[in-house]
């Protein structure tokens, strides 16, 4: 606790600084005597600058990448075929296309030691940190096997476990508890640290500017990353934000921050290990993740606010499919070998359904459950 | 017994259950180094340092999600809101995150929070710094809701609450911060949550009231026994859960129930504490339960309509007789 001298006061000098303070004209503050000019850089992840050396990962940890991309993949694929079939019901928000981001993100993290916050879209996130697909596909249908023991559902994964601290529901609402988790790592001096994932229509809620603030204010280990995927539900972002460019939101609060091309997994890594570098000497910071998802915003999306032309020259970026190439370029596999892992993931899907199939439905008793740490809390016999 | 205030029945309990446990801590707006908006927490900076009394922005929403947070994390916060009208900006994290985090999260995630502070109204201070929250957090799945009346149990259900494993709105009062009263010097005392108090014995009317409008209970009382009758007060302390089966012994005695409750009255704790009795003693009522609420409306400012507006002894003694058909 040696860098938290004061609860409110910091190592880092404010940016505002550079400029020279005169005392003229009776005015009782330093008052600056030219105009205001801030510079600031935000550092670039783009695609393809980062190999797979460049960010420390060996060939089978490459390999198991994919492998978990896919699996992210795949079980929502499937998962929409089952809410089509009606054996999952309410919200179903697919991360297709964005599979680098958690991929990225678990790479870098000390899983078991590190926490990660996100929003309802959420299923990327829990795979990646290696929740498995049998307790994921089962909260989807509603089973006591699921994750969340048949309470959440697809927006409230839950892992105590891996370190995942849910799936959330309220836009932006989840960043004061990010921030929240970092604390309690710097407080306990756990070494760990904390990645709070929201959306960049999240960017526009008053909870996630106080938490923000906060982060930068009390120096936590928090990386605050921003999923841009383009559309908060229907609206583009251009639509919802005055500054579109959410590195600059940054400045605000005195933080570093930087652009990252989230159809890369090595960007990603690569982004993520040095803000993590940073989150781990309490330097809180952010990240913009520029992303896309495939998908409708819920199974309920005629997706109008976008073009088939853009939705298509998307697809060119996916990242399954970059990775899958930079594999084959890299020699690391062949295309035979990278079949037999859909396979393999293809089955591991199709079991967890089975899974989720014959797991039973919570017993009525465990409504009640849960709610309190007490049993037999008055309110609730 | 040492005589003290309010305001240090409440240090002390956090002094005291931080002293016993490392992950305590106290946030909140001018906790620090101003020692506290009304001086509950003065002396707390000195005594444990930066680390563990901390001075937050005007960011409530931020540092409550903080807070729960933390207390997902490992750690067991103590949020002071200068008031509970300022809960409201941060109401989301209450409600959605400390209330329902254990239950979405299928038991993994506890959040041992305390959100504590003054509540309800405070004289001519307009209608958003008035408000009591009590029937609004009560509501709510999830948490516990404390609403003391008196130094001592003030103290022992602070300790309480900042032990218990769940998120807990422990409302106190501006206007009762200065109250001075016995509290025990008993080591680790301890009240426990969810039981009501006896606050005088009798058997011709049960006042039920929580908060600072129990003392408008006793004097209710008093003026009652001048006049040849011995009401029961029950300060039922804790509102979620509530100690209905003290509650029910009493009307079973009395056969008659007057409830103080500074809530608005539509839909407010006074109204589920009729309904509960109702349901489980409606053969033991002599006459409809009665119940003094703040007018069904804002607080206004002007000095008049503020003292209309707040429940009153006066109304208050006159549903006792009115329940007793005398």
């Amino acid at each position: 606790m040696a860098s938290q001298t004061k609860g409110t006061t910091r190592r880092r000098k404010p940016a505002a600084k550079k400029t020279t303070p005169v005392e003229t004209n009776g005015q009782s503050e330093k008052f600056p005597e030219a105009a205001l000019k801030l510079e600031r850089t935000f550092e670039s992840y783009p695609a393809g600058k980062f190999t797979h050396k460049d960010v420390g990962l060996s060939a089978d940890q490459v390999m198991a990448m994919y492998r978990n991309m896919l699996l992210q993949r795949r079980f929502e694929e499937r998962a929409a075929q089952m809410y089509g079939k009606q054996k999952i019901a309410g919200f179903l928000h697919l991360y297709i296309g964005q599979e680098a981001v958690s991929t990225g993100t678990a790479a870098a993290l000390e899983i078991g030691k590190d926490s990660v916050i996100t929003a309802y879209r959420d299923h990327g996130h829990g795979l990646a940190l290696g929740m498995s697909a049998n307790e994921c596909m089962a909260e989807l249908f509603g089973k006591i096997d699921g994750c969340s023991r048949g309470k959440g559902g697809s927006m409230h994964y839950f892992s105590k476990e891996k370190g995942l601290f849910g799936g959330h529901g309220i836009v932006g609402a989840h960043i004061p508890v990010a921030v929240g988790i970092a604390f309690g790592h710097k407080y306990r001096e756990t070494g760990g640290v904390c990645v709070g994932f929201y959306g960049d229509g999240a960017a526009g809620q008053g909870a996630v500017h106080e938490a923000s603030n906060l982060a930068s204010l009390y120096e936590l280990p928090v990386i605050l990353v921003v999923e841009n995927n383009h559309y908060a539900m229907g609206t583009a972002v251009h639509r919802a934000f005055a500054e579109t460019e959410f590195t600059r939101h940054a400045v605000g609060y005195d933080m570093p921050a930087a652009v990252v091309n989230g159809m890369d997994v090595f960007a990603v890594t690569k982004a993520m290990q040095d803000h993590v570098a940073m989150a781990r000497e309490n330097r809180s910071s952010m990240l913009e993740i520029r992303t896309y998802r495939y998908r409708g915003h819920s199974m309920s999306d005629p997706q109008k606010y976008r073009t088939k032309e853009e939705l298509e020259s998307k697809k060119d970026e996916d990242p399954i499919i970059r990775l899958k190439a930079y594999i084959l370029e890299a020699k690391m596999s062949d295309a035979e070998a990278l079949d037999a892992i859909d396979e393999d993931v293809k089955a591991e899907v199709l079991a967890s359904v089975e899974f989720a199939e014959k797991s039973p439905a919570p017993d009525l008793s465990t409504i009640y459950e849960d709610v309190y740490e007490e049993d037999d809390y008055p309110f609730i016999s | 017994m040492a005589i003290l205030q309010y305001r240090e029945a409440l240090r002390e309990a956090m002094v005291e259950e931080m002293e016993r446990d490392e992950t305590i801590f106290l946030m909140g707006e001018e906790v620090a180094e101003y020692n506290g908006a009304y001086k509950v927490s003065e002396g707390m900076l000195d005594q444990f340092g930066p680390k563990r009394v901390i001075d937050t922005p005007i960011s409530e929403n931020g540092f409550c999600g903080l807070g729960i947070g933390a207390a997902m994390n490992g750690l067991r916060p103590i949020i002071e809101f200068m008031t509970f009208n300022f809960s409201f900006v941060a109401i989301d994290q209450i409600i959605n995150n400390a209330a329902k985090m254990r239950y979405m999260s299928g038991g993994q995630f506890k959040v041992p929070i305390v959100f504590r502070g003054a509540n309800g109204a405070a004289g001519q201070l307009g209608a958003t710094h008035n408000t009591s929250t009590e029937s609004i957090y009560a509501t709510i799945p999830g948490l516990k809701v404390i609403a003391p009346s008196n130094p001592d149990d003030a103290k022992g259900l602070l300790k309480s609450a900042i032990r218990d494993d769940n998120p807990v709105i422990f409302l106190e009062s501006e206007v009762m911060f200065g109250l001075k009263g016995e509290v025990s010097e008993e080591k680790d005392y301890i009240i426990p949550i969810g039981q009501a108090r006896i606050a005088r014995e009798g058997d011709d009317v049960t006042i039920i009231a929580h908060g600072k409008s129990h003392w408008i209970a006793m004097k209710v009382a008093e003026r009652l026994e001048a006049d040849g009758y011995n009401a029961e007060v029950i300060d039922p302390r804790t509102l979620r859960p509530l100690d209905m089966p003290a509650i029910l012994k009493s009307i079973k005695k009395t056969n008659r129930c007057v409830i103080i409750d500074e809530s608005n009255p539509y839909a407010s704790i006074s109204s589920e504490m009729t309904y509960r009795i109702q349901e489980k003693a409606f053969d033991d009522l002599d006459a409809p339960i009665m119940r003094i609420t703040t007018k069904d409306t804002p607080a206004p400012y002007a000095k008049n309509l503020m003292a209309y507006y707040m429940p009153q002894e006066d109304e208050a003694y006159e549903a006792c007789k009115k329940v007793m058909y005398v």
